[in-house]
């Protein structure tokens, strides 16, 4: 541990040399864990909108094959468009959609391969609260399941002015698995 | 009232060449790690850096990953090997690494961490790798076959969801 940082721990945000904590520039919003039960999908709602970015952060395990994807504010036209480059093991391949009524944020085939594996991914939702563009979304993403598994960059586009105050995530199959879990965070632009 | 949270655990600067960076111990206090590591290596340019948790050094590890050179992409991957992976390091310049080790602290999931390489001279990469163990995280060790070279820099942030 660091006793000089943990000293001033307090302080809303600070730096030292070339090291930056940003304690009070990023704060947890929200968390869904998935119970015993499974879920269909699982919903960010009442997001406020001050902050400039937002974070999801995720594990995730379906009960069968599927997709990931999320719709923003409830719309469920076809206003989304996404992108993605993704490395299955053995080749790079890229694939997009448009237009569709979702955004894919992560294509893992192997979510329910293996006992114990999840997929893993940070989703950062850029100028989310900005009413003047479209707001975009970029997803790192991948599972391994020893032998078995892919690596993915993603980014997709809501085409809609709308400051962003709900994501529904969900799977385009199956249900989310007990133990997936999702965190919001939320990033300011000045602490 | 939102928490504030991503708080710097540890941090090091390399005074002489090392093999090794251990973090430990870590608490359980936080959700997820990430580590950033900006390296050169003494040798063996576009060599790994390689993470090992708890200590095993058995084959409990495996990585994907997808990697652009400028000229093409590709992927690959490493399976049943005793630590995980994260190519290409630089021997020219310094790099940085940063790797999310995702839901650490839980008993129940094996651990996953994601990161992104970004040796520019050699190639983008992102890489997925996997711990097939359920046991919460308490040590993190950062290696190289080639040792890191001085100034090579290591630091540790904890993100608690709340």
């Amino acid at each position: 541990m660091s006793p000089i940082l943990d000293s001033i721990g307090s302080v809303k945000a600070y730096g030292w040399g070339k090291f930056l904590s940003v304690r009070g520039t990023f704060e947890s919003l929200a968390t869904e864990s998935v119970g015993s039960g499974g879920a269909a999908h699982i919903t960010f709602s009442s997001i406020p909108a001050t902050y400039s970015h937002l974070q999801i952060r995720f594990i995730a395990r379906f009960g069968s094959v599927a997709v990931l994807r999320i719709q923003a504010n409830t719309d469920t036209g076809s206003n989304y468009s996404w992108k993605e480059v993704m490395g299955n093991g053995s080749s790079a391949i890229a694939n997009a959609g448009y237009p569709n009524a979702f955004m894919t944020v992560a294509y893992s085939n192997g979510f329910s391969a293996t006992a114990d594996t999840f997929g893993v991914g940070v989703m950062d939702i850029l100028d989310y609260a900005n009413t003047s563009k479209y707001t975009t979304f970029r997803t790192l993403s991948g599972y391994d399941a020893n032998g078995l598994g892919g690596c993915q960059f993603n980014s997709g586009a809501w085409y809609n002015k709308n400051a962003i105050s709900s994501i529904k995530i969900f799977p385009n199959t199956s249900t989310f698995q007990q133990y997936s879990h999702f965190a919001l965070y939320g990033i300011k632009g000045s602490a | 009232m939102p928490a504030a949270t991503y708080d710097c655990i540890a941090t090091t600067t390399l005074g002489s060449a090392q093999a090794t960076v251990s973090f430990t111990p870590i608490s359980g206090s936080y959700t997820d790690l990430v580590l950033i590591a900006t390296v050169k290596l003494t040798s063996s340019n576009t060599d790994r850096l390689i993470l090992q948790f708890n200590g095993d050094t058995g084959t409990n590890y495996s990585a994907t990953y997808l990697q652009g050179d400028g000229s093409a992409a590709a992927s690959g991957r490493f399976s049943s090997v005793s630590e995980m992976r994260f190519y290409n390091q630089s021997t020219a310049d310094f790099y940085p690494n940063i790797i999310h080790i995702m839901n650490y602290a839980n008993s129940t999931t094996y651990k996953t961490a994601i990161g992104r390489s970004s040796a520019a001279a050699i190639s983008a990469t992102a890489t997925v790798g996997l711990w097939r163990s359920t046991a919460a995280i308490t040590q993190v060790d950062v290696k190289s076959p080639n040792t890191f070279t001085s100034g090579s820099t290591f630091t540790l942030y904890g993100i608690k969801a709340e």
